[in-house]
C-alpha cells in the first residue's frame, strides 16, 4: 500500500527533477526535444525533492504534469483502500443558487436538460417550513440498484462509493426502478459531447463519457477525491452547503470550513433520507434550522 | 362427441391451406410486423429517444407489453399441465391450442425485453457477467426453461400426429413432407414408444406447473422488489399468477371461436367446451378480482402519503379511464357474461374473451407506468416532457408488431399442423365408444 501512496509523489518529483536537470546541461540524450529552447526566466522556485530536500528549479522549466491517467477500471472497481466516504448537506445554507449543479452538469458532460444533482424545493406539509434539499446519488451501504443489477455494471467500492461502469451497462434501467431517491439518469440518445472528450475510453471514476443506452448518476467525483480534491459540486457552492470527506478520519470539508464529522451530525441532527427503507445512505443532511437565506422560490412550477 | 369414423376425424382435422380470409389476415399481420420492424431499426438508430420514455417513466408499454405476454403464455401450463393432473379429459382438444399460444408468447417476451434495452448490443453480457442476486437473471433462466418444457410438450404430443400427416405425402407437398419427416419419420406408433412419450409428458406436466408460477411470480418481483407505492406489495406474485390465468384462459376463448369458425371444426370444439371454459373463467376472474380488492382496497383504507398520489391517480386521477375500463373489461363484464349459460354460448363467449384480454393488456400498463410517474422526491429538475408518459408511435408499431408476430407464429403453427390433437381425439372417440 505505501508504496503505491509513494508512487504518484515520485513520479511528480521525477518529472521535476528532469526539469531541474536541464538546467544544468543542456545535451541531455533524455531531453525531451521541445524543451531545449526553453529559456532561463530567472524566477526561481523551491520544491522538494524525492530524498526530502528543498531544491530550487528556474520557473521556466516547470511543466504541467500531463492529467494523471485514471486509475483503470478494474482498479476503479476496488475504490481507495482505507477511506469511507460521506458527504453533509446543510440545508440552513441552501438558496437554491445551483451552482452545484451546474458544475456538476458541465464537469461530467451530461445531456442537456437532465441533471445528476437536483434541487427539490421540499415541504412536508401544508404547515411546515419550505426549504431548498439537494440531492446527489446517496451512495447507499445497501445500495438497492446495486442489488438488481443484472450485469454487475453498477456495482459498490469499498470506499463506500457507488459506480457505473458504462462499458458494461446494459440499459435495462431496472437500477432506475430500483432507486427510491430518483437519482439516476439514462442516455436516451447519443449524448451531446464534443468528440474530443467522446472518443476517449470510459473511467468509471470520472463518469466519462456517457455512453448512448446506458445510466448515469452522480459519483461521487472519486477522480478529484484521487488527486485530493473535493467533488465539483462542493468547490462549486459558493454557499458552503456541501461537505465532503472520511468518515474514517470522521471530518469532513467544504474547502473553507473543516468539521469533525460526528461533532457535525450530533451538534446540528444531522439525519438521512428515507431513513426508513433500511438502504442506509452515505449523505447526511442537516436540518435547515437559523438558516443563512430566507426559503424564496422563484422557478416556473 | 357425437361417434365420429377415424378416417373422417383425420381428413376434418388435417391443416387446411389459407383461404382468402386467410390470407388477408397473414398479409396484414405481416404488414403490421413490417412496420413493427421498420420502427425498431429507427430505435436502434437514434437510441431509446424514440420512445416517450424519459427519466421517470423509464419503463412504459414494452414492459407492460413483456408482463402481458408472460401472463398470456401461462395458460399453456394451467390447460396442459393443470387440467390433465387433474385427469380433466374434456381440455384434450384444447391443449395445442394452449401450447402454442404459451410457446409463441414467451417467445415474443424474450423479443420485447430485448426491444426494451437500451444496449441490446450488450445482450451477451447477461451470460458473460450475469449475477445470480438480480431478478432479472431469474427471469432469463425460468423463462429460458418454460420455454423449452413448452415446446416439448407441444412436439410430444405432434409425434403421433406426424405419422399421420407423413403418410398425406401429395397433400402435404415438398417442403411440408421433408419437415414432418425431419420432426417425425422415427415414430413408429410402437407402444414402448407411447410408454416413453406418455410418461415424458406426464414429468413435463409436473414440472412445468413449479416454472409456470416461477415465470410470473419472478416477473412481478421485478416490480415487488423495489421500494415503490404500488409495487412494494407482498400480494404481487400471487396478483400476477391469477392474472395471468385469466388472460391465457380468455385468449384460449378467443382462439377456440376463430379455430372453430375458420375450419369448421363445430364437431370437435363444441358449444360445451365454450361453456366449461367459460366456466373456468369466471372463476379465475373472480380469483383475480379477489386479489386485486386486496391489492388496492388495503393500501387505500391506510393511504400512506406515498401511495396516496398513485392510488388516487388510478381512482380518480389521470388514469382513472384506463383504471376503470381495465377492471371492469378484464374482470366485471366478462363474469357478469359468463355466469349466464346463454353467456358462455360461442359468440358471446369470444366477446368475453376479447374484452378479458385487451383489458389485461391495459392492466399491465397500469401495473408499470403509473407507479414510475410517482417517484417518492417530487418529480423536479427535468424538462417538462418527463413529467408525462404519452407512448410514441414507434413504441405502439413496436408492441403492435409484436403481438401481430405473436398472432403469426400461431396461424403458421396452425397451417403447417393440426391444431387439435388428432390422434388423442381419436383416442377420446374410441374410448367414449367403448364406455
Amino acid at each position: 500500500m505505501k508504496t503505491n501512496e509513494n508512487s504518484r509523489r515520485d513520479f511528480l518529483a521525477t518529472t521535476l527533477l528532469a526539469g531541474a536537470a536541464l538546467a544544468g546541461c543542456g545535451g541531455n540524450p533524455f531531453t525531451p526535444d521541445e524543451v531545449t529552447d526553453i529559456k532561463p526566466s530567472g524566477e526561481m522556485v523551491k520544491l522538494l525533492s524525492v530524498d526530502g530536500e528543498i531544491i530550487e528549479v528556474d520557473k521556466a522549466f516547470l511543466k504541467p504534469v500531463p492529467e494523471m491517467p485514471s486509475v483503470p477500471n478494474a482498479e476503479a472497481r476496488i475504490g481507495i483502500p482505507g477511506k469511507k466516504f460521506a458527504m453533509v448537506i446543510d440545508l440552513s445554507r441552501c438558496k437554491s443558487v445551483k451552482k452545484c449543479q451546474s458544475a456538476c452538469n458541465h464537469m461530467h458532460h451530461i445531456h442537456p436538460g437532465q441533471n445528476w444533482i437536483k434541487v427539490y424545493p421540499m415541504q412536508e406539509s401544508e404547515k411546515t417550513a419550505p426549504y431548498w434539499q439537494p440531492t446527489t446519488c446517496m451512495h447507499c451501504d445497501e445500495p438497492p440498484c446495486v442489488k438488481v443489477c443484472p450485469v454487475d455494471a453498477t456495482f459498490k467500492r469499498k470506499d463506500g462509493i457507488v459506480l457505473i461502469d458504462s462499458d458494461r451497462c446494459v440499459g435495462c434501467r431496472f437500477c432506475m426502478a430500483a432507486c427510491p431517491y430518483s437519482s439516476r439518469v439514462f442516455n436516451w440518445e447519443e449524448p451531446q459531447i464534443e468528440k474530443e472528450i467522446a472518443d476517449k475510453p470510459y473511467s468509471c471514476e470520472t463518469s466519462v463519457p456517457q455512453k448512448k443506452g446506458t445510466v448515469g448518476k452522480c459519483d461521487f467525483c472519486p477522480d478529484m477525491v484521487r488527486q485530493g480534491g473535493l467533488p465539483h459540486c462542493v468547490s462549486a457552492c459558493p454557499n458552503g452547503v456541501f461537505f465532503f470527506g472520511d468518515i474514517l478520519e470522521d471530518s469532513v470539508t467544504n474547502g473553507a470550513e473543516t468539521f469533525r464529522f460526528s461533532d457535525l451530525i450530533k451538534d446540528k441532527s444531522g439525519y438521512r433520507l428515507m431513513e426508513d427503507l433500511g438502504t442506509k445512505p452515505s449523505v447526511y443532511y442537516l436540518p435547515p434550522v437559523n438558516r443563512n437565506f430566507p426559503f424564496e422560490n422563484n422557478e416556473k412550477a | 362427441m357425437e361417434k365420429l369414423a377415424e378416417n373422417k376425424i383425420v381428413e376434418d382435422l388435417l391443416p387446411q391451406k389459407f383461404g382468402r380470409q386467410g390470407q388477408i389476415w397473414v398479409v396484414s399481420l405481416l404488414a403490421v410486423c413490417a412496420l413493427g420492424f421498420y420502427a425498431y431499426c429507427r430505435q436502434l438508430y437514434y437510441g431509446l429517444e424514440v420512445t416517450a420514455l424519459r427519466d421517470y417513466a423509464s419503463w412504459g408499454i414494452y414492459i407492460s407489453n413483456f408482463v402481458f405476454f408472460v401472463a398470456i403464455s401461462l395458460v399453456g401450463s394451467l390447460i396442459t399441465a393443470v387440467l390433465r393432473l387433474t385427469d380433466v379429459h374434456w381440455s384434450t382438444p384444447l391443449t395445442r391450442i394452449a401450447e402454442i399460444i404459451a410457446v409463441s408468447a414467451i417467445s415474443f417476451a424474450g423479443l420485447i425485453i430485448i426491444v426494451d434495452m437500451g444496449r441490446p448490443d450488450r445482450f451477451y453480457n447477461l451470460f458473460t457477467h450475469g449475477r445470480l442476486q438480480s431478478p432479472i437473471i431469474w427471469d432469463v433462466i425460468v423463462i429460458t426453461t418454460y420455454l423449452f418444457i413448452s415446446l416439448l410438450l407441444l412436439y410430444f404430443p405432434l409425434l403421433p400426429d406426424l405419422k399421420i400427416m407423413i403418410a398425406f405425402k401429395e397433400r402435404n407437398g415438398k417442403w411440408l413432407q421433408k419437415l414432418y419427416e425431419f420432426l417425425g419419420s422415427f415414430w413408429k406408433n410402437k407402444p414402448e414408444q407411447f410408454k416413453i412419450t406418455d410418461k415424458a409428458i406426464n414429468i413435463l406436466s409436473i414440472t412445468i406447473i413449479p416454472v409456470a408460477f416461477a415465470i410470473h411470480t419472478v416477473t412481478s418481483w421485478l416490480f415487488a422488489t423495489t421500494y415503490r407505492p404500488g409495487w412494494d406489495s407482498t400480494n404481487f406474485g400471487a396478483y400476477f399468477i391469477s392474472g395471468a390465468f385469466l388472460v391465457g384462459a380468455g385468449g384460449v376463448l378467443i382462439a377456440m371461436y376463430v379455430f372453430r369458425t375458420h375450419y369448421k371444426l363445430e364437431k370437435y370444439i363444441t358449444d360445451d367446451h365454450f361453456d366449461k371454459m367459460g366456466k373456468v373463467v369466471v372463476l379465475l376472474a373472480l380469483v383475480y378480482l379477489y386479489f386485486n380488492i386486496n391489492e388496492f382496497l388495503v393500501p387505500a383504507f391506510k393511504m400512506k402519503k406515498s401511495e396516496e398520489e398513485h392510488l388516487m391517480g388510478l381512482f380518480t386521477g389521470e388514469f382513472s379511464p384506463i383504471f376503470w375500463f381495465a377492471i371492469s373489461a378484464s374482470m366485471l363484464i366478462p363474469i357478469f357474461i359468463l355466469v349466464f349459460k346463454k353467456g358462455r354460448k360461442p359468440k358471446w363467449a369470444f366477446f368475453a374473451g376479447i374484452l378479458v384480454v385487451v383489458g389485461s393488456w391495459f392492466k399491465r400498463f397500469l401495473i408499470v407506468t403509473p407507479t414510475l410517474l410517482h417517484p417518492f422526491l417530487p418529480m423536479h429538475d427535468v424538462p417538462k416532457s418527463y413529467t408525462t408518459y404519452i407512448p410514441t408511435w414507434e413504441e405502439w408499431a413496436i408492441a403492435g408488431g409484436s403481438l401481430a408476430g405473436a398472432l403469426l407464429v400461431i396461424t403458421f403453427f396452425a397451417r403447417i399442423f393440426p391444431i387439435i390433437p388428432i390422434h388423442e381425439t381419436i383416442i377420446e372417440t374410441d374410448s367414449h365408444e367403448k364406455a
